[in-house]
């Protein structure tokens, strides 16, 4: 049985969409599962937690802002305290920055973006994408603790317990924390649509949409009808259009709802590589010939300045 | 101030991969390779440091790679950097080995900056800029969309999930390059031709004291094809019937 730690993303009020897939990835291991949540004021963060399992909390104003030099050397702190032979969570920018840093300090064990995994004579085995996704490769981590992002997609939350687990604070001594760092400020771009990663449906737009305003009406009116996340492929967020949240691909997000609808995207590998798990992909593009048709279920070739406005209109006479 | 950029050499992205007989690894004889597209961003965000707030900077171009690759650290010094750095390793390594010898060359060159991309674009591992800011103790701003010098270190401006945010961290420290730190220029004619007068040092792993532990153990790969045969609509109609049919939406 292997002590497991799992590390939470909040965002100082509620935990992150598409963090208890660390918990789900976990429990396929694991029943020894604790929680450790980083932050300040925890306690109703730490209340949501402990539908999963117990929770430890580093509860400190030297943590308020995520930091990564703070946060990993604390993480790092409790895996030792704990003996964590396994430490996950779920792949964001979030555990990326601060995960990957822990992970240097703990040996470097890791795999990041884990989609799958099974156990062959005792042995764990992981499945991950390279190479945008066009390889999927299996591995074996030598040495412990094993450090391991999931990708939201693959792993997902267990039903909350209605008897919550035991929450209990880590002893801080803030004299022995890094502090090369300052937070300064973040200019939070979380809409009112859910996150990519989480959406049931997501409409994703491209390239073809040429300024926020109209992104915001075609994408965004047709993913409010449909309760949908809206993203965006590279070019919109390279060109200002879109905010980097909205990316799906190799350097963004990657998702796979039930439904993925792409509109005026081409289908350079790179987007692929962050939507071609989802179960059901239709398409409207103007080129017959664009590659996203060949990781289509669905295609209608058309200019998405009249096709989409379309289907709000018939979604909203119904 | 020295300036390090870490360079990576991948599979020029744009190519169809194929396996080795055994699935171990890509067949790597029929690949042409390029630089790191997010290590270029970080070779070029150093060359505009150097043209604009310090002048006197000394870019480095450091390499783990097996002898050819020293192709790709004359793309780093065509665009501009002054000298090249290749730790001579055959095979792949994982990101905490990269990070050790990398972390070894620095304590020996001593710069107050790593400039790095955020992700080779080949394991898309994510993680030597951080590992390497662990095992050295310095603070890290990973992600980097934007940079400025302040009295005693840098302020950066990150891309992550909640939005962009803004750090400061004190040098010596490692930033790593996103998408829209920059527009990596292209190497001119005549300063290719220069780059080939440009030192290159080779150094193993054992004149840096380290000797390569594998964290990571690769058992196979697999192909990921599509597996979808499209079918075409001709209206916004037919779709949504479609999408009906296959219960995606109400």
């Amino acid at each position: 049985m292997m002590k497991t730690l799992v590390l939470m993303e909040h965002d100082g009020t509620t935990l992150r969409p598409g963090s208890g897939s660390a918990i789900g990835f976990a429990r396929e291991l694991s029943e020894d599962i604790t929680v450790l949540l980083l932050g300040k004021s925890l306690e109703v963060i730490a209340t949501e937690a402990a539908q999963y399992a117990p929770v430890l909390t580093a509860d400190h104003e030297a943590l308020t802002a995520t930091v990564a030099d703070r946060w990993a050397h604390l993480i790092a702190e409790v895996a030792q305290d704990q003996n964590a032979e396994l430490i996950v969570a779920t792949s964001a920018t979030w555990a990326k920055d601060i995960v990957g840093r822990a992970a240097g300090l703990l040996g470097g064990a890791m795999a990041s973006e884990v989609i799958g995994h099974e156990i062959v004579n005792g042995e764990l085995r992981l499945c991950r994408p390279m190479f945008a996704g066009a390889i999927n490769a299996t591995l074996v981590l030598e040495g412990s603790p094993k450090i391991i992002t999931v990708c939201p997609s693959a792993y997902e939350a267990p039903e909350p317990t209605e008897t919550p687990f035991p929450i209990e604070p880590v002893a801080i001594d803030a004299s022995t924390l890094p502090s090369d760092t300052r937070f300064e400020s973040l200019d939070c771009k979380i809409g009112a649509r859910p996150d990519v990663t989480e959406a049931r449906i997501v409409v994703s737009g491209g390239r073809a949409f040429k300024s926020s305003e109209d992104f915001e009406q075609h994408v965004g009116g047709l993913a409010d009808q449909l309760g949908a996340a809206a993203g965006s492929s590279r070019a919109l967020v390279d060109a200002g259009i879109t905010p980097n949240s909205l990316q799906v691909g190799q350097t963004g997000k990657i998702v796979a709802p039930e439904l993925y609808l792409a509109l005026g995207i081409s289908g350079a590998v790179q987007h692929l590589a962050g939507m071609k798990n989802s179960r059901v992909i239709a398409a409207i593009n103007q080129d017959p010939d664009a590659p996203i048709f060949e990781f289509a279920d669905y295609g209608l070739v058309g200019d998405v300045y009249e096709e989409v406005p379309r289907l709000t209109q018939e979604l909203n006479s119904r | 101030m020295k300036i390090f950029v870490p360079c990576k050499r991948v599979p020029d992205p744009d190519q169809k991969l194929r396996l080795n007989a055994d699935a171990t690894d890509i067949d790597a004889s029929a690949l042409t390779f390029i630089l790191n597209p997010f290590d270029a961003i970080a070779v070029e965000e150093a060359l505009r440091i150097r043209e604009t707030t310090h002048p006197e900077a000394e870019i480095i171009a450091v390499s783990i790679s097996p002898p050819e690759g020293e192709a790709d650290l004359r793309t780093a010094l065509a665009m501009g950097a002054d000298r090249a750095l290749l730790i001579e390793h055959e095979g792949s390594i994982d990101p905490w080995n990269v990070a050790r010898l990398l972390a070894a060359v620095i304590q020996k060159e001593q710069p107050s900056l790593v400039l790095m991309g955020k992700q080779a674009v080949d394991d898309d591992a994510n993680q030597v800029g951080q590992s390497l800011a662990a095992q050295l103790g310095w603070p890290q701003a990973t992600f980097a969309s934007q940079i400025e010098f302040t009295d005693n270190g840098m302020r950066i401006h990150r891309e992550t999930d909640l939005g962009i945010e803004i750090i400061h961290v004190v040098l010596p420290a490692v930033v790593t390059a996103d998408l829209r730190l920059n527009e990596p220029r292209y190497a001119s004619l005549p300063s290719i031709l220069k780059a080939k007068k440009k030192p290159t040092e080779h150094i193993t792993p054992t004149e840096l004291g380290i000797k390569p532990e594998p964290r990571i153990r690769l058992l196979g790969m697999e192909l990921v094809n599509s597996k979808r045969t499209c079918e075409k609509v001709t209206t916004a109609t037919d779709l949504l019937i479609k999408l009906r049919e296959a219960e995606v939406i109400e």
